[in-house]
């Protein structure tokens, strides 16, 4: 096994939501809890789960733009979470984020080429040579300098304005790439290009992905590896291949069954999933997933269960294979 | 910034992108409203700069024999006061007084308040808090009275009239300043920017500033009405600039006595206050609507 | 809906507290020596004395200022200077004039601001409607004590209808009623545009749903749509209703000046004149707390029509 990039151990966020005449925390939203997971140099890893599920969090969590309260990061042998102000600056250079609105994620004040441009300078790069840069760069995303440089973030479609962000996120030369919904906010056309720009950049590039969203199809497109989320633990990992064809935990099969398929054969016609998902604000006891699961045993409410390996690199947090593990 | 050089032959299509400002001001020439009021207070203020060079008396120079004479009095086309002086060349002087008592203390509070506003708003937590709820206590009072109440402790005099009226105009610009950072720090751009390992200085600089002084300089301009209106208000009770001085609200106080001998000059100096204020008014409201921002 | 109310009164102590602090340092801002600001000029050694020690002006700040603040709750504000009367009787006296003339001019302008914002939503567009928008403009823009002037010089100088000073408290119910009439005018200008703004928009709404729902569901009578739509823009007109009579309790004082009606503005002119710093402090303390309520009453008003606010 190759060393990792990337590698979350213990990761866990609470937010507390506050009330009341003295603004006393009043309940905790567990955002992320436990979360650990490893991302190897060159390969992308999807991570997929409803909204609210703590998914972005996550994404925000690895790059310290939100500290963890619990559990570490390292990025490329080094400790994220402990770097100093001037280490992390450098190490940010390396990893970079892709942000899902595409409308939010760019300063309506700036021109797309001094948007791009922003990141060099701020690592003292000279504003001629970055800007030289960055339209290099925007003529790579497919957006004609000459003809869209120094236009303003209004002027450009969405998906105009999700190649800006690409280029943006590019601009510094990172090694990883965390794509947050990148093209959950497009048109179904458009989103394929942009994620065949994707596929093509990670070539090119030597990337590696850490790609979130929401719409499986997109995950199983692009995905080596999968992480499934659920009310910010991961209940289910492992090759997209391997979760596509025989996923274990009860989540990931009703995921997969209820996924709009390509493949008329694997479509299915009732709604696996009653509800919606609970409140993470006070989320169920032991295994979160029990209030929605067919299969829910008395030890589900109990604890959560701890992630079993079923398969070389496919860990399920199921009690349904406990007898795997002894 | 640079032009870029286009290789030759290359035909740029599409329509040349206007930058923002560009695009609020091309608005703001198709607003006629806004374009009158605009030369108007062009008129006002430049008469009021010049008032030195254009005044056709000295406004300080009386005469008990000409006291009070009517509109359109030989040599005084604006007729004169209680003491004989020269309205015209008041209305002129006290323009400069009164726009200088109007004016500054909204330019103190825009700046003060965007300091402290976005201070408040970039900060948050207990700095936030500790900002807001000093704020919330000088709105316990209305406007008016915030004025007199500071005004009527420190005495009159036109710096004490600065400060008062600075005061009443910070905490309503640190409100507005606090909301427009709040907003625009959670916007994704500025969590971009942070994931560029941009400090909080360049963050300020280039994405916040940049995007909430529009909204905070056109909520200033709203107020610079209210603020000549208390501004000469506080001269009228006495308690602004200090006589012989012509100011248009200390002009009106002393007039007032006359209004049974002459019933239109002591109008004139509130006249002048409301044709101000007016203005003021009609350019602020056509500045917010060509400022709206459209997505 | 309680719970808001309470946290809501709650919220509105230090809002107070910090108004008592500003109006405490008052004596303390007025320049020279704080004895000289709550004396007269040509007072005794032992009335300095006496002074020093009633105010406890020996005592370091935080100590005079919880002593006040002891005395200010109980009701006692201190003496005038100018008049040795209990600052307590004089603002009670002026404010029953100037509550007189606050609510008198905000009938005038909400009855008028109403009728004119609904003449001009109905004639949307034409002569009328702007009209409205020119009142409008006006009343925001106007120096209120120049309006009050120019009434004066109008209906009291030239056409000599109304009197133009004073409240002729002994002279009837009559007389009364005439004195108030200008200065509920002058007052009166400002509310009426922002009133008649309010009003149109809402109005606006309120048509243009009607017309939505006359097409859409023809089962519902126009005067249950009516009373829904007014139910769901109350909280917004009350508010303004709220706030606009909060301010012409506070903004009297400039109008009050020019028509020397006896109220609080009138009062405070006159402390004003005479440095009565204790009259000052009183009258500005009192009008305070009076407009934080008034808030506070609006805030709950609004929850009880519409509750989702409390929420927020």
């Amino acid at each position: 096994m190759s060393v990792a990039l990337l590698e979350a151990r213990g990761l866990r966020k609470h937010f507390p939501l506050r009330g009341g005449v003295l603004q006393r925390t009043r309940a905790w939203v567990r955002a992320v809890d436990e979360v650990a997971f490893q991302v190897r140099a060159g390969e992308t890893v999807g991570i997929v789960g409803e909204s609210g599920c703590g998914k972005s969090t996550l994404a925000r969590l690895l790059l310290r733009l939100v500290e963890p309260d619990a559990g570490h990061v390292w990025f490329d042998g080094e400790d994220v979470l402990r770097a100093l102000p001037s280490r992390m600056k450098r190490l940010r250079r390396d990893m970079q984020l892709v942000f899902q609105d595409p409308h939010a994620s760019l300063n309506p004040r700036l021109t797309i080429e001094d948007a791009v441009a922003f990141s060099l300078l701020v690592h003292g790069v000279r504003r001629a040579e970055a800007r030289e840069k960055a339209r290099m760069l925007l003529g790579r995303v497919g957006l004609d300098p000459r003809l869209y440089g120094r236009r303003y973030p209004h002027e450009l479609s969405g998906g105009q304005r999700q190649r800006v962000n690409i280029a943006r996120a590019l601009v510094l030369d990172p090694k990883l790439l965390l794509l947050d919904e990148p093209v959950s906010s497009l048109d179904k056309s458009v989103q394929a290009q942009v994620l065949n720009l994707l596929q093509e950049l990670k070539a090119e590039r030597a990337l590696t992905y850490v790609f979130i969203s929401h719409d499986l199809n997109v995950i199983e497109y692009v995905s080596d590896r999968v992480l499934v989320m659920y009310l910010g633990r991961v209940v289910e990992s492992g090759t997209a291949d391997a979760l596509a064809e025989s996923p274990k935990h009860p989540y990931t099969q009703a995921l997969y069954a209820s996924a709009p398929s390509m493949d008329p054969d694997r479509r299915m016609e009732r709604p696996p999933i009653a509800g919606d998902p609970p409140n993470p604000i006070n989320p169920p006891s032991g295994c979160r997933f029990r209030t929605r699961c067919a299969f829910a045993m008395p030890k589900c409410a109990e604890a959560a269960p701890a992630p079993v390996a079923v398969a070389a690199g496919h860990d399920v947090a199921c009690y349904l294979y406990d007898e795997v593990r002894t | 910034m640079s032009i870029l050089a286009l290789p030759t032959g290359v035909g740029v299509v599409v329509g040349a992108p206007l930058s923002y400002w560009r695009t609020v001001a091309w608005r703001l020439s198709r607003d006629r409203a806004t374009l009158v009021a605009g030369s108007l207070l062009l008129l006002v203020v430049l008469s009021a700069v010049l008032a030195p060079w254009i005044s056709p008396h000295d406004p300080n120079a009386g005469s008990i024999r000409q006291r009070l004479a009517e509109v359109g009095a030989p040599s005084h086309v604006l007729g004169t006061d209680e003491q004989g002086r020269d309205m015209l060349s008041r209305l002129l002087w006290g323009g400069r007084m009164t726009l200088l008592a109007g004016l500054t203390p909204v330019l103190v509070a825009f700046v003060l308040g965007t300091v402290l506003g976005v201070s408040a708003g970039y900060a948050g937590g207990i700095t936030n808090t500790l900002v807001m709820r000093t704020m919330d206590i000088f709105y316990a009072f209305p406007a008016v009275l915030l004025a007199i109440a500071i005004s009527g402790a420190l005495g009159p005099g036109l710096p004490n009239t600065l400060i008062s009226l600075s005061i009443v105009f910070i905490p309503r610009v640190v409100r507005v300043a606090e909301s427009a950072t709040v907003q625009v720090k959670g916007l994704e751009y500025v969590a971009a920017a942070r994931a560029s390992g941009a400090g909080v200085w360049q963050i300020l600089r280039h994405h916040l500033l940049a995007n909430i002084l529009g909204p905070v300089l056109v909520f200033a301009s709203t107020q610079v009405s209210l603020s000549i209106i208390l501004a000469a208000g506080l001269s009228f009770l006495g308690l602004g600039v200090t006589p012989p001085a012509a100011e248009w609200g200390l002009m009106l106080n002393t007039l007032r006595q006359s209004i049974y001998v002459n019933a239109v000059v002591p109008a004139l100096p509130g006249l002048a206050i409301f044709v101000t204020s007016m203005a003021f008014n009609l350019v602020s409201d056509g500045l917010r609507d060509a400022m709206e921002i459209r997505a | 809906m309680w719970r808001y109310v309470g946290r809501r009164l709650v919220l509105a102590i230090p809002t107070l507290l910090g108004a008592s602090i500003i109006v405490f340092a008052m004596v303390h801002l007025a320049p020279g020596d704080p004895i000289a600001a709550v004396l007269p000029v040509d007072a005794s050694k032992e009335q300095v004395e006496a002074v020093k020690k009633a105010y406890g002006f020996d005592k370091p700040l935080p100590v005079q200022y919880l002593k006040w603040l002891g005395r200010v709750v109980t009701g006692d504000l201190g003496k005038s200077i100018a008049t040795r009367r209990a600052v307590i009787l004089d603002v009670r006296d002026s404010l029953a004039n100037s509550l007189v003339l606050a609510i008198s001019s905000s009938v005038l302008a909400f009855g008028a601001g109403i009728a004119l914002g609904l003449l001009a939503a109905f004639w949307q567009g034409r002569w009328l409607d702007k009209l409205a928008s020119a009142v409008a403009v006006v009343g925001v823009s106007v120096p209120h004590y120049w309006a009050g002037i120019i009434l004066i010089i109008i209906f009291s100088v030239q056409l000599n209808w109304l009197p133009a000073m004073g409240a002729a408290a002994d002279g009837g119910i009559v007389a009364y009623l005439r004195h108030m009439t200008l200065p509920t005018i002058a007052l009166a200008l400002i509310p009426l545009g922002v009133i008649a703004r309010v009003v149109r928009s809402a109005a606006l709404d309120i048509l243009a749903q009607e017309f939505v729902l006359a097409l859409r569901a023809k089962g519902l009578g126009h005067r249950r749509v009516f009373t829904h739509v007014v139910k769901n823009s109350a909280p917004q007109i009350i508010t303004v209703l709220g706030l606009q009579f909060g301010f012409q309790l506070g903004g009297s004082v400039l109008v009050e000046a020019v028509f020397s009606w006896p109220g609080t503005g009138y009062l405070l002119n006159l402390a004003i004149f005479q440095r009565d710093i204790p009259v000052l402090q009183g009258v500005i303390l009192v009008l305070a707390t009076f407009f934080v309520l008034l808030n506070l009453l609006v805030d709950v008003l609004q929850t009880y029509i519409d509750p989702r606010i409390a929420r927020h």
